[in-house]
C-alpha cells in the first residue's frame, strides 16, 4: 500500500469554465415539527453556501445537529432543499426528475454510511451489493467484465485479496473491512463524488487511519471527490484539502484545513479544537465550562446562533447573522468580532 | 439492567477496609459456543485502590468489556468466569448468590453501561427509573427518594426538572450525565463504566469526562473506565491498562505509559490517530486484526501484527515484565527494558 502522506494529492481541478464539480447555492433546509396546534419549524440547514472541486476532499465538521448530516442528505437527493439550488456538474438538482436522471446521479454520487455494521445486508456474500450496483449502473459490462471490476474495487480499497474476499459474509468480516466494502460498493459505480457520512465513527481508534488512508487513494489514483462528513478535527485536518465547520445550520468557517486549524479565527472552531483529545498537548480546561450542548433550531430569530455559548459575543451579535465573508484569502469566517477585528488589523 | 434491582433487602455488608478496594487475581472468562471455547479473558490481575481512576484500553473484541461485566458479576452464559478471583472490599464476588450480589450492587459498586439509549427504560420518566432502583435497595420514602433524584441529577449538571422527562426527550449527553446520575444514586465507591461517551461528540464527550473526573475527585469513588479510544482518557486516569486478545500487554501509571510506550502495541495505538496540532505525518494504524480467540497463536498473541517480532515470540508466549513499575507482555523488555 502506497501510505503517502494523506494530503500530498495533486493540486484539486476545477471543470473547464472554472465550474467547480458541485456548487451548492444559498442552501436551506426546514422541517416542519409539531402538530396541528403548534406549528415550528427547525431550521437544519440555513443559508449554506459551499463548492467541491473534482479529486478534492472536503470536510464538513460539526456536533451532532449541526446540519452537516442534512447536508449530505439534500445532496442524495433523500431531501429537497426548502430553497436555494444545487448544481452537479453545472447542472441544477432540481432539473433531475426522470428515473434514468436519478440513476444515473446517484451512480454519480454515492453515499457510504455510518454503521458498517447495519448497511450491508448479512444474508449475501459481500459480493452481492458490489454485482447489484454494477449491474444496476453500468450494464454495458459482460459477466466477466462485472467480475473483474468487482475484485478491482476490492482490490483498490484494501481487500485483499479481492477474489477471496467477495464470497465472504459480512459476519466473516471486521467492521474496517465492512467499511471498505461499503467504499467499494460506491467506487465501482463509477463515481464522482463519494458523499460519506461519518464512515470512520463507529470504528476503533486503530483502524480508522486505515480507512482514511483509503479515502486519500480513491482521491489520488480514482480520481473521485469526497465529501467527508465528520466531528472529528483530528481525521478531517489528517485527509481532507478543505473545511467547512457547521454550527446550528450555519457555515461558520471555511478555508483550507491547515488554515482554519492553526488560525481558527470562530471562537466555535476554538471551541472544537480545545476539545479534540491531544495526548500529546497538556489539558486544556478552558472547555470544561462548556456542557456541549448544541441549539436545536427552532424558528429562529435573527443574531448569531453561536451566541449563547460565545465568550466573545457583543451587543451586534444579538441583532445582526454574522454573514460569511473572506478575512484572509481562501479562508471565510462568519463572526463579527473576527470581521471588525481583520478590519482593524488587531489580531484577536 | 433490570436483573440489579432484584433484591428488595438492600443490606450492604461492609467488607474488610484494609487492603486495596478492589483486587482481581488471575481472572480468566470464556464463552462456550458450540463449536469453540474462547478465551475471552486470560488471568488478568489488577489491584485497585480507593478513589483511583483507572482507564482499560483496547480493539473491540480484546475482551476489555468482558473484564468489566466479569467484575461486576454481570455475566451471562455462554460467558463464565472459569477462574480467579474478583476480591472487593475484601470479600470475593465470584460464586456468590443473585441475593448476596445485589447486596453490593449499586450501593457499593455501580456500572454505567455503554448505550444510554438502551440501558434507559424508554417508556419511563427519569423519575420512575431513579424511584426503582432507590427502592429496590431499600429506601422507600418518597420525600427522600425525591431529595436525592434531584440532588444527582444536578451533580451531573442537569436541571431536576428533566425529572419528569423521558429517555428519548434528553440530548445523547443528557441521558449519558442520567446513566452517571443513576450510578450515583448511593455514592458507590466503585463506578465501573463502558465507553460512556462513545457515542457522544467531542465537545460533549470532553466536558462530561470533565464532569466524571470532577465527581470522583470530590466524592472521592474509585473508577474503572473502559474505552477504544486512549487519546480520552489522557488527561484523566491515574493508571491505564492496555488490553489486547484477553491479556494484559502494558500496565502502568497513564502519564508514563503516555510517555514511553513500551509494548510495541502499545506503540502502535499511539501512532493510530492523528494529531490536530504538529507536523503532518503518514500514519498505517496497526495492520492486520485481532487474533481468533477460539484459536490464539501458540506465542505471543500480539505476535502476527507486531512489527519487532522475533523467533521465541512464534513459540512460547511471554509473561508480564517488571520494568519501572510499569507492566509490559513483551520479550524486548526480559531484562528490564534494554531495548
Amino acid at each position: 500500500m502506497t501510505e503517502l502522506s494523506a494530503r500530498s494529492g495533486p493540486a484539486p481541478q476545477a471543470l473547464d469554465g472554472g465550474e467547480p464539480l458541485l456548487r451548492v447555492e444559498r442552501l436551506s433546509r426546514h422541517f416542519k415539527i409539531g402538530n396541528a396546534l403548534s406549528r415550528a419549524t427547525l431550521h437544519a440547514v440555513d443559508d449554506a453556501s459551499f463548492s467541491v472541486d473534482e479529486r478534492q476532499i472536503v470536510a464538513v465538521a460539526g456536533e451532532s445537529g449541526s446540519g452537516k448530516s442534512t447536508v449530505a442528505r439534500v445532496l442524495a437527493k433523500i431531501y429537497k432543499p426548502t430553497s436555494g439550488e444545487v448544481y452537479f456538474q453545472g447542472k441544477p438538482l432540481s432539473a433531475i426528475k426522470s428515473r434514468r436522471d436519478r440513476l444515473r446521479y446517484s451512480g454519480q454520487v454515492p453515499m457510504v454510511f455510518q454503521d458498517p455494521f447495519s448497511s450491508i445486508n448479512p444474508v449475501f456474500r459481500v459480493s452481492h451489493g458490489v454485482m447489484r450496483a454494477l449491474k444496476l449502473h453500468r450494464p454495458e459490462l459482460t459477466n466477466e467484465q462485472r467480475e473483474a471490476e468487482a475484485v478491482r474495487v476490492f482490490d483498490a480499497v484494501g481487500l485483499n485479496p479481492g477474489a477471496e474476499v467477495l464470497q465472504r459474509y459480512p459476519h466473516e468480516l471486521s467492521g474496517g473491512q465492512r467499511q471498505r466494502v461499503g467504499f467499494a460498493q460506491a467506487l465501482a459505480m463509477r463515481p464522482k463524488l463519494i458523499l460519506a457520512d461519518e464512515p470512520v465513527s463507529m470504528l476503533d481508534v486503530s483502524i480508522r487511519i486505515g480507512l482514511l488512508n483509503v479515502m486519500a487513494r480513491l482521491r489520488d489514483t480514482e480520481r473521485v471527490s469526497i465529501l467527508y462528513i465528520t466531528h472529528d478535527l483530528a481525521s478531517a485536518r489528517y485527509v481532507t484539502d478543505r473545511l467547512i465547520i457547521m454550527y446550528a445550520g450555519h457555515i461558520v468557517e471555511t478555508g483550507s484545513a491547515e488554515d482554519v486549524l492553526s488560525t481558527p479565527r470562530h471562537p466555535y472552531t476554538e471551541l472544537l479544537l480545545a476539545a479534540a483529545p491531544d495526548p500529546r498537548a497538556p489539558l486544556n480546561v478552558s472547555s470544561e465550562a462548556d456542557i456541549g450542548e448544541p441549539p436545536r433550531v427552532i424558528d429562529p430569530t435573527p443574531g448569531c446562533r453561536f451566541r449563547w455559548r460565545c465568550p466573545l459575543a457583543i451587543d451586534e451579535c444579538h441583532k445582526v447573522t454574522p454573514p460569511l465573508r473572506e478575512l484572509l484569502p481562501g479562508h471565510r469566517v462568519a463572526c463579527h468580532v473576527a470581521q471588525a477585528g481583520a478590519e482593524t488589523g488587531a489580531f484577536r | 439492567m433490570n436483573k440489579l434491582a432484584d433484591d428488595p433487602r438492600g443490606l450492604a455488608s461492609a467488607g474488610s477496609r484494609s487492603g486495596p478496594l478492589l483486587k482481581v487475581r488471575d481472572l480468566s472468562v470464556e464463552y462456550v459456543l458450540e463449536r469453540a471455547v474462547i478465551n475471552a479473558v486470560d488471568h488478568v490481575s489488577l489491584d485497585l485502590a480507593a478513589g483511583e481512576f483507572l482507564a482499560i484500553v483496547g480493539e473491540s473484541g480484546c475482551g476489555k468489556s468482558t473484564l468489566l461485566f466479569a467484575i461486576a458479576q454481570l455475566l451471562y452464559p455462554p460467558a463464565a468466569i472459569t477462574g480467579g478471583s474478583v476480591t472487593f472490599r475484601g470479600r470475593n464476588l465470584v460464586g456468590l448468590t443473585e441475593t448476596d450480589l445485589s447486596a453490593v450492587r449499586w450501593k457499593d459498586m455501580s456500572v454505567v453501561m455503554q448505550s444510554a439509549m438502551n440501558a434507559l427504560n424508554p417508556v419511563l420518566s427519569v423519575r420512575a427509573q431513579f424511584r426503582d432502583a432507590m427502592r429496590a435497595h431499600g429506601v422507600t420514602s418518597k420525600e427522600e427518594i425525591g431529595k436525592r433524584s434531584a440532588e444527582v441529577l444536578r451533580m451531573v449538571g442537569i436541571d431536576p426538572v428533566h425529572l419528569k422527562s423521558y429517555p428519548h426527550q434528553l440530548s445523547g449527553g443528557m441521558r449519558q450525565r442520567a446513566m452517571i446520575a443513576m450510578a450515583m444514586l448511593f455514592t458507590p465507591e466503585l463506578i465501573i463504566m463502558d465507553e460512556p461517551t462513545s457515542a457522544l461528540d467531542v465537545v460533549a464527550q470532553r466536558s462530561l469526562m470533565a464532569q466524571i473526573k470532577e465527581l470522583q475527585r470530590t466524592l472521592g469513588f474509585a473508577v474503572i473506565f473502559v474505552t477504544h479510544d486512549m487519546s480520552l482518557v489522557s488527561h484523566f486516569s491515574d493508571r491505564l491498562m492496555v488490553m489486547y486478545a484477553g491479556q494484559v500487554s502494558e500496565v502502568g501509571r497513564t502519564r508514563q505509559v503516555f510517555d514511553t510506550p513500551r509494548h510495541p502495541y502499545t506503540v502502535g495505538l499511539m501512532d493510530a490517530f492523528p494529531s490536530i496540532r504538529g507536523p503532518q505525518v503518514p500514519l498505517t494504524g496497526i495492520p492486520g486484526s485481532p487474533p481468533d480467540l477460539a484459536r490464539p497463536p501458540e506465542g505471543c498473541r500480539f505476535a502476527p501484527r507486531c512489527p519487532k517480532v522475533m523467533p521465541r515470540c512464534l513459540t512460547s508466549p511471554p509473561p508480564l515484565y517488571q520494568v519501572e513499575g510499569v507492566g509490559v507482555r513483551c520479550f524486548l523488555y526480559e531484562d528490564g527494558g534494554a531495548r
